[in-house]
């Protein structure tokens, strides 16, 4: 009982936060510094969701060889900022992983 | 102008390329609720009530762990707190939108639905019927996050971790937002995001995500404000 009161709390708070700004803000309230603002959320974001998924290990920062994560990251990358294409990123990335992964012995 | 179905359709092909990342999430969400001694019904109700995969994973590790109630919902509630700001980011696009599309939308502004749709907005001239491609993005994620959790309570299926499928998330946004840096003020705002994360990333409740995004977006900002742009 306790668990399924729990679970429509959360589910409730998370789907409020999510409404809050879309269902709340009329676009003629918004000044235009706070739109300036807001466009840079995604480019803040994904590197803020990104980054620690390549350099840190258990929360530690892992700048070695013995860390493919960031070396196949930063490859995807160079593919992703020359090329623009979203596959080829991916494709690229997953390879590097794989290869160096087998080469680390994992 | 492009179609409603031509934009539904461009939402979906989007969010392909995430789901190879988010399919093995799923399902080892659903294998770890079920070691957890989560019932089938509430596992599954979870990925339907809450749906947010970082803030199932981690209560599902603090109820095994018998943490008292209100801290799990305060954790919970503190991990999710980010979709504010993607809640914010996407309002500008979204107003003219009646309220039942609104409601739907935010039911389905998850990460990786965010990271397709802000970017597509952001590309696109059009602005009629984008939204359409928020929903097939949404809704696609959606669909995949049931099915995959669903295995993975029902048939208990794993992946080998040695295939590093989670990597297809990282490797996603970074082809996402790569492209989208043009000016020097994004760059600096998007490297100072970044650095801040990791530095940050001890921080507990996931604050560091805010923290980062925070400083990269005052940093783009500021230097956008000072280059008079």
């Amino acid at each position: 009982m306790t668990l399924w009161l729990m679970l429509l709390v959360i589910g409730a708070i998370t789907y409020a936060i999510r409404l809050s700004c879309i269902g709340l803000l009329e676009q003629r309230d918004m000044p235009a510094l706070l739109l300036k603002a807001l466009r840079f959320v995604p480019i803040a974001v994904l590197p803020a969701i990104i980054l620690p998924q390549l350099f840190l290990r258990n929360n530690m920062l892992a700048l070695s060889i013995q860390n493919p994560r960031w070396i196949a990251g930063m490859l995807a990358a160079i593919v992703a900022w020359r090329t623009r294409n979203v596959l080829l990123t991916i494709a690229v990335g997953m390879v590097a992983l794989w290869v160096l992964q087998f080469l680390l012995g994992r | 102008m492009v179609s409603k179905r031509a934009e539904f359709f461009n939402g979906i092909k989007g969010i392909l390329p995430i789901l190879l990342g988010v399919l093995p999430f799923g399902l080892i969400y659903g294998v770890s609720a079920r070691s957890a001694g989560l019932p089938v019904i509430a596992a599954q109700a979870m990925s339907f009530i809450v749906f947010a995969g970082s803030a199932q994973f981690v209560m599902v590790q603090l109820i095994s762990a018998g943490i008292p109630v209100g801290i799990i919902i305060l954790t919970a509630c503190l991990l999710n707190l980010r979709h504010a700001l993607y809640s914010a980011s996407l309002a500008p696009y979204v107003q003219q939108l009646p309220r039942r599309w609104k409601m739907l939308l935010a039911y389905v502004l998850t990460d990786e639905a965010y990271a397709v749709t802000i970017i597509h907005y952001q590309q696109s001239d059009e602005t009629g019927y984008t939204h359409w491609y928020f929903l097939g993005a949404g809704l696609t994620l959606w669909m995949v996050w049931q099915i995959s959790t669903a295995t993975g309570i029902v048939l208990g299926a794993n992946v080998p971790a040695s295939w590093s499928l989670d990597f297809a998330l990282p490797l996603t946004f970074i082809a996402l937002v790569i492209p989208s840096l043009r000016t020097r003020a994004e760059w600096i705002a998007a490297a100072t995001a970044g650095i801040v994360a990791v530095l940050a990333a001890g921080l507990p409740f996931n604050l560091g995500l805010l923290v980062a995004t925070f400083t990269g977006m005052a940093m783009g900002l500021g230097l956008e404000v000072k280059a008079g742009v």
